[in-house]
């Protein structure tokens, strides 16, 4: 399957920065001139060194952030507004006293979804994450690879047409890390939902994307905003020539960055 | 059983050899049994006032029941509040603690003028020797919620109301039953001080009148009795905190705590 044919020509597009300016109070210019638009539908990978401010990027997609200037719209609404946005942060926040089930429900039970329906759909959620025997197990039970899932289960509870994920599993061994990236892919080629990941593994970035920002933070606008150009990832995708070349291309445009 | 000999012996030897020392004392110095009474003689006194002993435990322990569990409502209730609002806390916190650091033996007279002899001034008074704990664990429980877990909350749009019953409580509990625990203690002692000063004499006397009047009597052993009960009593009441806390904390966090 070709994955450049789920781009849908949507008037509106999903994710919109436009001259984004973050300040920091003590003066520090966290992210200057930032500007970017992602169609609905789409994967993007968000890159750069560290503190190029590519979490603040995310944040201010999900809300929890104001520019200081310019302009972010998520679907259109202003993000703190728009409806159907889940987020996956850098570690799972679960509550330790919740069962798995009832951590999963906690995005409908704060809506006021009745109890009945939000455990229903907290399974169905679990489920696609291929952890419906774990319901009413605590989080202290579980291995930081299933924590990391129940946090993307929670995520697919409330439907989300617009998936935000900061460095989800930065802190995972990589062979699951890599088993939570294609099962991240599967769970988007389902949905096809836009998603938004902000990592600092150039493999992964151009593993899972459609195309990759690589941020430059308070020296300037964004370095590159390049699309990842090839078909299906299969299970021998990680070795190819042709993926490796794509993630040497990305690292020089990364160091470059870093040297500016 | 060889965790029973290690866990219960030693207390046991030790409580023993310090009662055979005690009537040792009392024995070979023949000290006057109004000075000391020995232990033998305490515990005759608990025999001979037993249906006193067990109707004046039974007043005390109900009015430091009451207010320890008035004191635990509205001490998480303020200290949820306090822990809700920088403002509230600013203006609220130094009073507060300004009752905490008020002698309760100087004011127990005014809750009678207030209350009249009796349970209400003695659960007045419990009440505001034991909130303060309750007030101060729940305030630092509540400001020791996690930042990321309230970062979640606030990306789903949780109410104050929200957030409050299905995060910050419940990270609170093991403070919060931290500060139940001093207050458990604190309730008995606030309670027979105040009986020092409100309690009736007579038929229907709490364990702090049966003290006062019985040093007034020269009744060492009935005063002894009469602590040691009130022990007793305090000591009920800090197990079955204690055990509320640990089916709380069980059923919150599981085996691991």
């Amino acid at each position: 399957m070709n994955r450049r044919d789920a781009h849908s020509s949507s008037p509106t597009p999903a994710l919109s920065f436009h001259s984004v300016q973050l300040t920091y109070p003590d003066g520090f210019v966290a992210l200057n001139d930032v500007s970017f638009e992602l169609d609905a539908g789409g994967f993007l990978a968000l890159t750069g060194p560290s503190g190029c401010g590519k979490t603040s990027v995310l944040h201010m997609l999900a809300g929890l952030l104001q520019p200081t200037s310019g302009n972010v719209l998520v679907a259109g609404e202003t993000p703190s507004r728009a409806k159907g946005v889940a987020c996956c942060f850098q570690d799972p926040r679960l509550l330790p006293w919740r069962t798995v089930g009832a951590n999963v429900a906690l995005p409908l039970e704060i809506d006021g979804v009745s109890a009945p329906d939000r455990m229903h759909r907290a399974e169905e959620a679990l489920a696609r994450v291929g952890l419906e025997e774990v319901v009413d197990r605590l989080p202290h039970q579980l291995s930081g690879g299933m924590r990391m899932r129940v946090s993307i289960a929670r995520a697919l509870v409330v439907r989300p047409r617009v998936l935000l994920l900061d460095e989800p599993f930065g802190a995972l061994d990589e062979v699951t890390r890599e088993q939570l990236d294609d099962e991240l892919l599967r769970l988007w080629e389902e949905d096809r939902m836009t998603v938004a990941i902000v990592t600092h593994s150039l493999r992964e970035a151009v593993y899972l994307a459609q195309r990759v920002l690589v941020m430059a933070g308070s020296a300037g606008p964004l370095i590159a905003d390049t699309p990842i150009e090839f078909g299906a990832r299969t299970a021998s995708t990680r070795t190819d020539h042709a993926f490796n070349d794509e993630v040497g291309r990305v690292q020089r445009l990364h160091r470059s960055a870093g040297t500016r | 059983m060889k965790f029973i000999c290690l866990r219960f012996l030693p207390p046991l030897l030790v409580a023993l050899l310090f009662l055979l020392f005690w009537e040792g004392i009392v024995v070979v110095f023949e000290i006057k049994p109004f000075l000391l009474p020995s232990p033998v003689a305490v515990w005759e006194a608990v025999v001979e006032h037993w249906d006193r002993l067990l109707q004046a435990a039974l007043r005390t322990g109900g009015a430091a029941l009451v207010g320890f569990v008035l004191a635990g409502a509205v001490g998480v209730a303020m200290g949820s509040l306090l822990g809700l609002s920088r403002w509230l806390e600013r203006g609220f916190y130094p009073p507060t603690l300004l009752l905490q650091m008020v002698p309760l033996i100087a004011i127990a007279p005014l809750f009678v003028i207030w209350f009249g002899f009796g349970a209400r001034s003695t659960i007045a008074a419990t009440v505001v020797v034991a909130i303060f704990p309750v007030i101060a664990s729940t305030l630092g429980g509540i400001r020791a919620t996690d930042p990321q877990l309230l970062e979640l909350f606030r990306f789903h749009h949780a109410s104050r109301l929200q957030t409050w019953w299905k995060l910050q409580l419940p990270s609170a509990s093991p403070s919060i039953i931290t500060g139940l625990r001093v207050a458990a203690g604190l309730s008995i002692i606030g309670a027979i001080t105040a009986e020092f000063v409100s309690g009736y004499t007579g038929e229907s006397a709490p364990l702090g009148s049966i003290i006062i009047a019985s040093v007034q009597n020269f009744q060492t052993a009935l005063m002894f009795a009469a602590v040691l009960i009130s022990s007793l009593v305090g000591f009920l009441l800090f197990g079955m905190v204690n055990l509320l806390g640990w089916f709380i904390l069980h059923h919150w966090y599981g085996e691991h705590s």
